[in-house]
């Protein structure tokens, strides 16, 4: 289904948070004064310059903004077509691109005088992130993690102790990365007074799918000035791997109104979608409503949601952000998947190749990036986000090959 | 300020709430999830209910992800699952109800995406046809009206829209704009079966409804027992409770997870005290 192409892909969303039919906010009424005031006080900041200017302090001083765009040489040689560049947001402080969002909504937070932050998390990376910025302003912090998630994360549950949070098990569902956000909204309609949500990526009610897009857009503002700096011209092809989809997003965005420019989100297929076991609500998934927005989301014929499956938590969620979906209706952006045992081949191959530990969520992007680089003349621009680093994923993946450490 | 539905409704509610004004009572609103943990016991507790005092009745529709609900409800959900619960199966009990019980209002209460995946026009056609008089959808507030709230009310279905401790008086009016049946005060700022609201709190919310409103207020979240009923009774029209009947349904099963042999009695039972404590109230209120 392709819906009428529009001015551009870069206006969304409207007054109401709706990315064409997707977007929205579908939550329980004790929450939607805090929504609206979440709305209203990012309205502005947004026309605060001095918030703005505080907000590229900390980024740059603190976060290390900008991100190197590395040219991955043996990688390119060794699939011997496109140049593969890598957008390395890994770099940034935690280690992931999760804390420029982290950043721009603590300093909402503060301006707002909430004094207890809440998140949710699945591989931790979030979750760290959140908890490094409430240590840097001195703020009470409660992360909610699943059980399972917290068993094969454990170093970033750790760090998230070290920083000061509080972490809480949820049990509920599959204990996984869905059960966490039930849980933190369960929290937030409890502590409606003090209490600030920091949604880790670009999904919820409006306007957090907008907001969160808006503090992940300057890795593909940077992408481009580096680009043109290193090749005079814009890039060719743009990757990203997609849970919730924020650090794609965040790359995608500066380049929707670029035609010329393919852009490809790579989902996690698990154990492969004619399994059932998978985390791609794209591929495999229909629209409902989840989580305060409407969007694909993987479930049964009643609507009940479905489990989702990855061997990368942080791609482990039944839905994906609501403009993926409208990116996904209109045709913009095009959306693959990749598997578990694909996912794993392409983190080993870019450690030896490059010397570079990816997380296993931009594994999936990488692995995608093998398959299309070899069919591409050598002058084609192909960037993929290396959004995460994969210290996190070492005892997964030991696990997955079967090494005792 | 009340909205109008286009088609008739069936007239339960109304009638309810008007015979419960002339006898100057408040209402008895128990609430149990279909199908926990089986078709049949609910439907067996379901035709008890109205000889035990209830005036109106909640019956639950399974979603898997209940973010406005508390252990007790959220494990409920768990166990109807387990049964193989599904909204279809949920209008079949209430049709079943129906055929012996044609005054008992019943709402359903839930969330939003297992009504979209049936479809909106479809559903309201199956559940107006199964018996069922309202909707009380949980993730639905006015911003998205056009969902569900106006095609509901052009179907002759009440939809009951909940007012918060966080809903001032600068948004009430929105949330009442198209409210009918009755209003649904959440009397904590919370998930259900946590916290208790002070029946001075209570009584002050809704005060400030009434000034708002001639629709009836039920109050629920937070009421366990029958002296907090009746203590809520004494300020409403009406006292929902939920989490403690469903928690008492937990607390009736066996290893397996089937109805123990006196699960409806002791529901029924239950039912009955915290019935008493609703139509007692203003009496004893007066005394």
């Amino acid at each position: 289904m392709t819906i009428e192409r529009p001015n551009s892909y870069r206006s969304g969303p409207d007054g109401k948070g709706h990315f064409g039919i997707f977007g929205g906010r579908y939550v329980a009424e004790t929450l939607m004064p805090l929504i609206l005031e979440v709305e209203r006080a990012y309205d502005a900041a947004k026309a605060d310059p001095a918030y703005q200017a505080e907000l590229d302090d900390y980024l740059k001083h603190y976060v290390g903004r900008p991100s190197p765009l590395y040219f991955a040489s043996r990688l390119t040689e060794h699939l011997g077509g496109a140049k593969i560049y890598f957008k390395r947001d890994e770099l940034n402080h935690t280690g992931a691109h999760k804390i420029n969002n982290c950043m721009g909504q603590i300093l909402l937070a503060r301006r707002m005088g909430k004094k207890r932050i809440i998140a949710e998390t699945g591989a931790g990376q979030h979750g760290v992130a959140t908890a490094t910025v409430c240590a840097l302003f001195g703020l009470d912090c409660v992360v909610y993690m699943g059980a399972t998630d917290i068993e094969r994360q454990a170093p970033n549950v750790f760090r998230m102790k070290l920083l000061g949070a509080e972490v809480r098990p949820v049990t509920s569902g599959t204990a996984t990365l869905k059960d966490a956000m039930n849980e933190a909204l369960r929290d937030w309609v409890a502590n409606v007074d003090d209490t600030y949500y920091l949604i880790g990526t670009v999904a919820g009610p409006h306007p957090y799918p907008a907001m969160v897009r808006d503090f992940q857009k300057v890795i593909g503002e940077e992408v481009r000035e580096q680009m043109l700096a290193a090749e005079g011209r814009l890039p060719d092809t743009l990757v990203a791997c997609i849970g919730g989809g924020s650090n794609a997003i965040g790359l995608f965005h500066d380049f929707l109104d670029e035609d010329s420019i393919d852009i490809i989100g790579v989902e996690a297929a698990g154990h492969g979608i004619e399994t059932g076991e998978h985390a791609a609500s794209l591929t495999g998934g229909r629209p409902g409503v989840l989580h305060g927005n409407r969007t694909f989301l993987l479930q049964d014929g009643d609507g009940q949601i479905l489990d989702a499956h990855s061997i990368s938590a942080g791609l482990d969620y039944p839905g994906i952000g609501p403009e993926h979906s409208w990116l996904h209706e209109s045709g913009r952006v095009n959306y693959v998947s990749v598997t578990d045992a694909e996912a794993l081949e392409a983190f080993q191959l870019c450690s030896r190749l490059e010397g570079i530990i990816p997380a296993l969520e931009p594994a999936h992007a990488l692995c995608h990036v093998a398959r299309i680089a070899p069919e591409l003349p050598g002058d084609h621009l192909l960037v993929m986000n290396m959004c995460g680093r994969g210290d996190k994923d070492v005892f997964t993946v030991a696990e997955a090959l079967g090494v005792q450490l | 300020m009340s909205a109008q539905t286009s088609a008739p409704t069936s007239g339960r509610i109304e009638a309810r709430f008007a015979a419960l004004a002339e006898e100057g009572r408040a209402a008895f609103i128990p609430f149990i999830m279909a199908a926990d943990p089986t078709v049949e016991s609910t439907l067996d507790i379901l035709k008890g209910l109205p000889a035990a005092g209830a005036d109106i009745i909640e019956l639950g529709v399974i979603f898997s992800d209940p973010m406005a609900d508390g252990p007790a409800i959220q494990a409920a959900g768990l166990r109807a699952k387990a049964g193989g619960a599904t909204v279809r199966q949920t209008l079949e009990i209430v049709r079943q109800f129906r055929t012996d019980d044609d005054a008992t209002p019943i709402i359903l209460m839930g969330y939003y995406n297992p009504i979209y995946i049936y479809g909106v026009d479809a559903f309201l056609a199956d559940a107006r046809q199964a018996g069922v008089d309202g909707l009380i959808v949980v993730d639905l507030p006015p911003e998205e009206d056009s969902e569900l709230c106006l095609p509901a009310l052009a179907a002759g279905m009440h939809f009951v829209r909940l007012a918060t401790p966080t809903t001032d008086d600068k948004r009430l009016p929105a949330v009442l704009e198209h409210t009918s049946g009755f209003l649904y005060y959440v009397s904590i700022a919370g998930i259900t079966g946590t916290a208790s609201a002070t029946q001075d709190a209570i009584g002050a919310a809704v005060a400030r409804l009434k000034n708002h409103t001639d629709l009836p207020v039920a109050v629920g979240f937070g009421i366990k027992t029958p002296e907090q009923a009746a203590a809520v009774a004494q300020v409403a029209d009406a006292a929902v409770v939920g989490s403690a009947i469903v928690q008492l349904i937990a607390d009736n099963l066996d290893d397996n997870g089937q109805p123990a042999a006196d699960l409806v009695d002791t529901v029924l039972d239950f039912a009955r005290a915290l019935a008493a404590g609703v139509h007692g109230a203003r009496q004893q209120a007066a005394e």
